[in-house]
């Protein structure tokens, strides 16, 4: 493993922000930590840099112990990268300073050499000249992954790289940082809000609540095996309905029979099914017909909310083509191979 | 606000309040065009040079003086935690309360040959101290940094204390540790505040009169003097102020040049302090020292030593004194009026006016306070005095100096008020059915009451402390406390000028306050 966190833990005043956390990412990976704000994310990232002290835990980079009882190896001394979440750029050095500021031990050509190199590789080549103040919110973003990546650290920390800027822009750096972090083989760990952001970006997430793991695993696995509800609903939308487990993987729903999934262990009596809203398929022929109690249109589809003959709601994308009106039955089934249970909640 | 104003009305109004400033420079600059020969030759062969070398020197030392003493001040301040820093922290202003005349006469009072600290060191058999000549370049230059280097350590502080942590953690993740983040990036990033604290000291620098005229240090201001009252030449004074006039519009020049484009604002509205890094054993001794040795000179000893010959002179205390002090007060009131009236018509004049070149027109208006007292005193005399004797014996002259000189300090609060008075409240105001005067009375009243306070407040402890335009603009035999010392202090009885100085200093006291709260709210 490239980077350890092990049974990491920090306590303010008292308070845990972080309990026992536990990951790795291999060399090259790009992790990202996924959770609800105050989780404890950014604590994280401030301890694998070196900004604060573990109370508990170990963190270690390419076998080397970086902190743990009684060893904490000052930030500067940890060559971990850090782009922090408003860019913090320094506003008395223009893109090409800022760049350059950490590279103080290369000799000056070298130093303007590699800056100019990487600001032309974010694509801001013709600001170098520019000060913080005269670039946009994506510029300043660009330069800020620039400085962090100058000296060349063994980890690039990013903190809400993405918060503050604009759907669309952010899209497109979240694509671009993503190639450009593979291309330079840089192993990453960012922190976001947005798990569209880290599906596009990590092979690994780590999905944090309350200063604990939930899940780490890859993009797919949080979205189609997650193993509490809290991922479950945390991580795409999600919709439960009742079932009922006779203990052979098959369980008796309300919308016909569905097959358990085969890695987690077989239940028996009543549990909770997750559905997802692509698991749920809009079908003309189909006996099983859901009321439209709510529909937004999402361009290239529709998301129904359908209220099924109990009472139970469920969600489903349909594509934009069948616009139905709210109120109207329409006919569905399920289109998925297996489910994922989890116990019933009253 | 425009409602309230019209523009060409405005743009007039601005201009009529750029007079004063513009006045003097304009009569200064342009008396070089007819040399009066006589006198100036002798000026320039056995004066000039001699006099412009001593202003000089006194501007790079007493500059260097109040920078190192400033910024070192400030990030002790700032940055570390030690015994005594909180009360250290407002307690390093107090000497803005001192006049640098009044420290001068404390410091010629005590430390010259024949006063008690040199002849107590002769009684007791010590060395001679005659090489201890307080009434030198180098006095002059150490009495200046006491009293001056405070503006420095004002804006540093704020600079210091607007640094957020984040800046220094993104030093650190990039390989400096705390040195290299303070000289890499704290220092570059107060560089425009430090330069406007300079400026500033190196404005007063040009600017002061009374320390090197109770030193018998040749300056340019004295010189002004010395040729207007001793020599009588109006048009050799006014030469010679054109000269401290291309000096200080250098000095303003280079400040506003220094400061460039980049006013370094750090927008982090959950903005965390950096945090204080704990002094302990000699470091804290150390300093706590430094810092109570800079405030006992400048601040403590001198009011003890003042306090202490106050009572020794209680019998001065005659009517004649009461008449001094009624006067300073009378004069410093209603100077403060006309100054803060002139300030709130200026505010909404500029408000009103909107083009850019009527801004520029607001801005010469408060260039005065760049110019020293001795320049606005003949520059604007001068003009004035070709009408005849009209104003002979009047405070017209006097009067319109002062609002030249201290308009900026009124102006800067007062924009500041009525910044918070955005058009949404007059419309507002306007749909609830008040008029014009209604708006005034019940919204920018109330509204502007505390800006306009402070205002009066620094005008009027200025006007109590200015010697300058006032010992040289004044009626005859009208004295005022700062005058008074001044005399007192020619004639070197340095003990009996402390009677008036102790109340300048007391009233000083007052804009330090506000400071110094000021300076805590930012925080």
């Amino acid at each position: 493993m490239w980077l350890e966190v092990k049974a990491a833990t920090r306590r303010f005043e008292g308070r845990a922000a972080l309990d026992g956390l536990h990951f790795g990412l291999a060399e090259g990976e790009i992790g990202c930590l996924l959770g609800p704000s105050g989780c404890g994310k950014t604590t994280t990232l401030r301890c694998i840099a070196g900004l604060e002290t573990l109370d508990q835990g170990h963190i270690l980079c390419r076998g080397e112990l970086l902190s743990g009882p009684g060893v904490h190896r000052p930030a500067h001394q940890r060559g971990i990268g850090l782009v922090f979440q408003d860019h913090a750029l320094f506003p008395h050095l223009n893109a090409l300073g800022n760049v350059e500021f950490g590279l103080s031990q290369l000799p000056a050509t070298e130093r303007r050499r590699r800056a100019t190199d990487l600001l032309e590789r974010v694509g801001l080549a013709d600001r170098l000249d520019a000060f913080p103040g005269q670039l946009s919110g994506g510029q300043q973003q660009r330069v800020a992954l620039a400085r962090a990546l100058a000296p060349g650290p063994s980890l690039l920390l990013m903190d809400e790289p993405f918060a503050n800027l604009d759907v669309a822009l952010r899209e497109r750096l979240v694509g671009e940082l993503g190639e450009l972090l593979r291309r330079s083989g840089t192993t990453a760990l960012v922190v976001t809000h947005e798990q569209q952001d880290a599906f596009t970006l990590a092979d690994r997430i780590g999905l944090i609540q309350e200063g604990r793991l939930a899940q780490w695993g890859t993009p797919y696995d949080l979205y189609h095996r997650p193993t509490s509800r809290f991922a479950a609903e945390f991580v795409g939308r999600a919709s439960f309905i009742p079932a009922c487990c006779d203990g052979s993987g098959v369980l008796q729903s309300e919308l016909g029979p569905l097959r358990e999934d085969p890695h987690s262990t077989h239940c028996s009596g009543p549990v909770d099914v997750l559905l997802r809203p692509d698991d749920v398929v809009h079908d003309d022929d189909s006996p099983l017909k859901a009321r439209i109690v709510e529909r937004s249109f999402r361009g290239a589809e529709f998301l129904y909310t359908l209220e099924l003959a109990s009472g139970r709601r469920v969600l489903s994308v349909v594509p934009s083509h069948h616009d139905h009106r709210v109120g109207e039955a329409i006919g569905i089934r399920l289109d998925t191979d297996h489910v994922i249970t989890f116990p019933t909640t009253g | 606000m425009s409602a309230l104003t019209r523009a060409p009305a405005a743009t007039l109004v601005l201009a009529v309040l750029a007079l004063p400033a513009l006045l003097p420079i304009a009569a200064t600059l342009l008396a070089w065009s007819s040399p009066e020969t006589g006198i100036w030759a002798h000026q320039l062969q056995y004066v000039l040079p001699r006099v412009a070398l001593n202003t000089l020197l006194l501007v790079f030392w007493v500059g260097l003086g109040s920078l190192l003493l400033g910024v070192g001040l400030g990030w002790l301040v700032a940055f570390h935690e030690f015994p005594g820093r909180r009360v250290l922290s407002w307690a390093l202003l107090l000497p803005l309360a001192v006049p640098g005349y009044v420290l001068a006469v404390v410091a010629a009072g005590t430390l010259d040959y024949a006063g008690p600290v040199q002849s107590w060191f002769r009684s007791a058999g010590g060395p001679d101290l005659r090489w201890l000549q307080v009434r030198s370049l180098g006095g002059a230059a150490v009495i200046l940094t006491l009293t001056l280097y405070p503006y420095v350590y004002m804006l540093a502080r704020v600079a210091f204390d607007n640094a957020s942590r984040t800046m220094l953690e993104v030093a650190m993740t990039l390989g400096e540790d705390q040195r290299g983040h303070f000289r890499r990036v704290m220092l570059p990033m107060a560089r425009p505040a430090l330069a406007a604290g300079l400026a500033l000291v190196c404005m007063e620098t040009l600017a002061d009169f009374g320390v090197v005229a109770a030193f018998n240090v040749d300056t340019l201001t004295t010189a002004i003097y010395r040729t207007w009252y001793g020599l009588f030449s109006l048009q050799a004074a006014l030469q010679l102020a054109g000269l401290l006039v291309l000096g200080v519009l250098a000095a303003a020049w280079l400040e506003r040049r220094s400061r460039g484009r980049e006013t370094y604002a750090v927008t982090r509205p959950e903005r965390e302090r950096m945090p204080r890094r704990r002094l302990k054993g000699f470091s804290a001794v150390a300093a706590v020292v430094v810092a109570s040795v800079v405030l006992a000179l400048a601040f403590l000893l001198p009011v003890w030593q003042l306090s202490a010959w106050a009572w020794q002179h209680t019998a001065d205390l005659d009517s004649r004194y009461l008449d001094f002090a009624l006067r300073s007060l009378g004069v410093a009131g209603s100077g403060a009026l006309l100054v803060v009236a002139a300030a709130l018509l200026h505010g909404y004049a500029l408000a009103g006016a909107g083009h850019a070149w009527a801004r520029g027109l607001g801005r010469l208006a408060t260039l005065g306070y760049a110019l020293p007292g001795a320049v606005l005193a003949v520059g604007v005399f001068a003009p004035l005095n070709t009408l005849g004797g009209l104003l002979q014996g009047t405070l017209v002259v006097m009067f319109i100096a002062y609002l030249a000189r201290f308009l900026a300090v009124a102006a800067g609060p007062v924009e500041g008020g009525l910044a918070r008075i955005h058009g949404g409240l007059d419309e507002a105001a306007a749909t609830l059915g008040a008029g014009v005067a209604a708006r005034l009375r019940r919204v920018h009243l109330p509204l502007l009451r505390s800006s306009l306070l402070v205002a009066a407040i620094l005008v009027f402890v200025d006007l109590m402390k200015e010697l300058p335009i006032t010992l040289m603009t004044r009626p005859f035999g009208f004295e005022t406390l700062a005058v008074r010392i001044f005399e007192m202090a020619a004639e070197g009885e340095w003990t009996r000028a402390a009677l008036p100085a102790v109340m300048i200093v007391l009233v000083g006291l007052l804009p330090v306050y506000l400071l110094s709260r000021r300076l805590d709210h930012v925080a």
